[in-house]
């Protein structure tokens, strides 16, 4: 499989992603958490650039700007461990009435926002969203 | 950190407004909504305090169009100005691909130009980024204000404090009245996508 990643002055990437690598991604997504009944899914960058999005059709939410509050959201969450002496939360979860927002860490660069309602409940969540996760890293480490 | 999409044929690049807090950052992302919003399709993104001060960020994602057959989307973004909001603007600057410093061209703001931009300096660097070498373009705003004889730097004085070594392209604007807002940002945009250019090949 073709991964590109360009990197030129230190620390400056760009992310090339592959229709074959985004179709395996898009696998993940649809078989371990859409199939079971997530609402939306998106992987995204940590600067809130969206990678790959599915949905169950059902719900429009403006995706952009959820990406982007998203890593804001995380970036400042992990700030606020770090001053507590913590290296990360473990759980970053928004319970709402009808609609939860879970935010899970794939690797330093990416981050999974899961979308779903009172069909699943939180727990059984966590367990597909890991391991999407493990899958996910797969496919995103540079170079392999 | 781009993002380029080879099956959908898309780039995603990230622009932040950086510059002294009331500078003008988000008066910029708000004349571009207002003016492109027939071509904008989602709201413009703002997270303010009470006294309509930027607490974390603005957010607006334009679509330009296609340059050699790839759909470029920009996310502008704008960062708190206000002092106390560092650890906020160095999270905001996370996987910037441009930036606009926008300076104040209040004569009385002189000093907090020069430290913004050190600021911006230093958050970069905590990204192993340089100043150098980011697609950068300065905006001296607020240039409309001479007309009412409120003291202004001059632009020589702007350009000696903050772009003397960096010598990138500055544009005299204001933000609020609309002059060189649009020149501004198109040309952030040529410079980011420019220096993405290998990667489209």
């Amino acid at each position: 499989m073709d991964k590109r990643y360009t990197s030129d002055a230190e620390g400056q990437r760009t992310y090339i992603f592959t229709p074959g690598q985004l179709s395996q991604i898009e696998a993940v997504l649809a078989e371990d958490l859409l199939d079971v009944g997530v609402h939306s899914v998106t992987l995204i960058d940590m600067a809130g650039n969206i990678i790959s999005t599915l949905d169950n059709g059902e719900n429009k939410h403006d995706l952009y700007s959820l990406a982007a509050l998203a890593a804001g959201n995380f970036g400042a969450v992990s700030t606020m461990a770090g001053l507590i002496g913590e290296d990360e939360f473990s759980l970053l979860f928004h319970k709402g009435k009808k609609e939860n927002i879970h935010f899970s860490k794939v690797t330093d660069e990416f981050l999974l926002i899961t979308i779903f309602g009172k069909e699943i409940s939180l727990g059984f969540l966590r367990l597909k969203v890991a391991e999407a996760t493990d899958k996910l890293m797969g496919l995103l480490k540079p170079g392999s | 950190m781009a993002i380029i999409n080879l099956k959908k044929k898309q780039v995603q690049a990230k622009i932040v407004y950086y510059g002294p807090g009331r500078g003008g950052k988000t008066t910029n992302l708000e004349y571009i909504y207002k003016k492109f919003r027939t071509r904008i399709q989602t709201e413009m993104v703002t997270i303010k305090t009470h006294g309509d001060r930027t607490l974390f960020f603005d957010f607006l994602p334009i679509d330009i169009g296609k340059i050699k057959g790839y759909d470029i989307r920009i996310q502008l973004y704008t960062v708190p100005g206000q002092v106390k909001y560092e650890s906020t603007r160095r999270l905001v600057l996370r996987g910037v691909d441009g930036i606009v410093f926008v300076a104040d061209s209040l004569a009385v703001r002189r000093k907090e130009n020069v430290l913004s931009l050190k600021s911006l300096a230093d958050n970069l660097a905590s990204y192993k980024k340089s100043i150098l070498e980011i697609p950068l373009v300065f905006q001296y705003n607020k240039r409309d204000l001479l007309e009412e004889g409120i003291p202004l730097l001059p632009v020589e004085w702007l350009e000696k404090d903050l772009n003397s070594k960096l010598k990138v392209p500055y544009f005299e604007a204001s933000a609020l009245k609309g002059p060189n807002v649009v020149q501004t940002m198109k040309k952030i945009i040529i410079l980011t996508i420019d220096s993405l250019r290998k990667d489209l090949t």
